[in-house]
């Protein structure tokens, strides 16, 4: 596997069929991903275009993502029982349950952006979308560039991330007073507003995710803190 | 060797990173391992091995076979002085009163009675189960009955094996199986309470049932002793110490915080043993 920054090199187990796991376990994960980062940028090009089925195929999408998340746990869970890892292995296969679960989350976002695109269609648009799509683009990089930090143990790359959900939060909060102005302005545009303003708050909670994959991934790598980038990268 | 951080209050060694005072890695030192080497006539078998052991704490020595961590412990009791041409060099170091443990000048009976020691084959004496564990309190002059009676038992009983043995304690040790004679030779260097237990490899040949018995007993010593521990099994040594050393080819590779040993190790040769990548 490869490695980056300042973890310890990483050479082939005694016995070749755990890295076989390991290496199965990080594809699973790898491909749960890839899913999850169509699923987002689906439901982001079914709000911008309109487009019905594009958001059908995003809430449908949403069981093959479960049969995943749960394929992941338990192959991790009988690995943990039969191989009891340590050091550079625990710590994959320990964060291959908790980004699962990110990813999950994540996946469920996405559902909930597409069924409220399902909604808002049926209606005439609001005005040109432009600070969503912004915002979302900038998500579904997140998600990308934390996959292919994963992929390549990258915690530089991870790190680079995580310093983005603050961005993120910016673009709701202006986004948050944008809608709200539009309320008060015109209140029977209220539940449209609504819809786009929990569009938005989903945007904001992928990119927590991806935020929490990002910390992990520097776990994987460094062995420090699980939950949060370490105080000295601290913006 | 890897830099530890090591602050120094009198006795109190504060091993691994920002150890609270009153944590598990504050601890004083029992024993200060500086600078040993050990040859076995012209081989060396350790080679500048510095090292703290933590009083009332388990430090569990891990690493390949051959590596040296039998040689290591066998020093601590003068083992080696049974063979001529054996030579040591550096210093092992006896807290509180500061007796090096190696030089000529120490008589090896000091360390032999302060120090207890399990091997890592079964080797009970050819006489009956009671006697063995009696031996060591005889050796001190015990000769009440009743006394040697009431430590025989309580010994036999933290060594997980009373229940076994309590209806024929004059039956000779031979007749036990492996695995009861390895508890026996436990209950033998706990009798007369030493002040620290050198433990090679005390499991290997126990089953899982008898094997958590003498882990909860080890745990439930350090209470009073200070215990060190040789384990080829990593779980193990996870579990029941605070502690750990990694040797490699005679030489102490990595020392620090059991838990950060396991979860990041800093040296690539310390994870590559213990996830298996070894060799
Ligand atoms: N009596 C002896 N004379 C000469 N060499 C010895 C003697 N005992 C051990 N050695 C050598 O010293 C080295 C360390 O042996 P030691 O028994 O200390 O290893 P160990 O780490 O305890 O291994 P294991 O895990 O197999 O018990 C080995 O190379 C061994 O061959
Ligand atoms: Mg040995």
């Amino acid at each position: 596997m490869p490695e980056s920054g300042e973890g310890l090199p990483i050479r082939k187990h005694t016995v070749r069929s755990f890295d076989e796991e390991l290496e199965h376990l990080t594809r699973q994960i790898v491909h749960m991903g890839a899913l999850v980062e169509r699923q987002v940028a689906e439901a982001i090009r079914a709000l911008v275009e309109r487009d019905g089925d594009t958001a059908a195929r995003v809430v449908q999408q949403d069981d093959e993502v479960d049969e995943l998340e749960e394929a992941i746990d338990q192959e991790a869970i009988r690995i943990l029982a039969t191989r009891q890892p340590m050091a550079i292995d625990l710590r994959m296969v320990a964060m291959a349950l908790k980004i699962s679960n990110d990813l999950e989350r994540t996946s469920d976002y996405a559902v909930n952006i597409a069924r409220r695109v399902q909604r808002l269609i049926e209606q005439p648009p609001l005005k040109p979308l432009v600070t969503i799509p912004r915002m979302a683009e900038l998500v579904q990089l997140m998600i990308k560039d934390v996959l292919d930090a994963y992929v390549r143990r990258d915690a530089e790359r991870a790190l680079d991330v995580w310093r983005r959900d603050e961005e993120v939060d910016q673009y709701y909060n202006s986004l948050f007073r944008e809608l709200l102005t539009y309320i008060l302005e015109d209140p029977r545009r209220t539940s449209m507003c609504i819809d786009l303003l929990f569009i938005a708050k989903n945007l904001e909670r992928i990119g927590d995710h991806a935020t929490n994959i990002a910390e992990k991934i520097r776990y994987i790598v460094h062995g420090d803190l699980i939950n949060r980038m370490s105080r000295d990268v601290k913006k | 060797m890897t830099a530890m951080d090591k602050a120094r209050d009198g006795y109190t060694v504060t091993l691994g990173r920002a150890a609270d005072p009153g944590s598990e890695f504050a601890a004083r030192v029992k024993v200060e391992v500086e600078g040993l080497s050990f040859w076995y006539g012209g081989k060396q078998a350790l080679f500048d091995v510095t090292m703290p052991i933590a009083e009332r704490r388990v430090t569990a020595l891990i690493g390949p076979s051959g590596c040296g961590k039998s040689t290591f412990l066998r020093c601590f009791n003068r083992m080696h002085d049974l063979y001529p041409g054996n030579r040591y060099a550096g210093r092992i170091v006896l807290h509180p009163d500061g007796i090096d443990i190696v030089s000529p000048k120490t008589d090896p009976m000091i360390p032999r009675l302060r120090i207890g020691m399990v091997f890592q084959k079964p080797n009970p004496f050819p006489k009956s189960i009671y006697e063995n564990v009696a031996a060591g309190l005889r050796i001190r002059g015990i000769r009440d009955r009743a006394l040697l009676d009431e430590q025989v038992e309580k010994s036999l009983r933290r060594a997980a094996l009373w229940d076994e043995v309590k209806d024929r304690l004059d039956a000779s040790a031979y007749d036990l199986s492996g695995g009861q004679q390895q508890r026996l030779c436990i209950a033998r260097a706990l009798a007369p309470e030493p002040e620290i237990l050198l433990l090679d490899e005390p499991t290997s040949a126990l089953d899982p049932i008898a094997t958590a018995h003498i882990e909860e007993l080890i745990d439930e010593l350090r209470a009073e002793y200070t215990i060190v521990i040789v384990t080829h099994n990593m779980q193990q040594a996870a579990r029941i110490s605070q502690f750990t050393g990694f040797f490699h080819l005679g030489r102490l590779v990595e020392f620090g915080p059991t838990q950060q040993l396991f979860t990041r190790p800093r040296e690539t040769m310390t994870q590559d043993y213990i996830t298996g990548r070894f060799g």
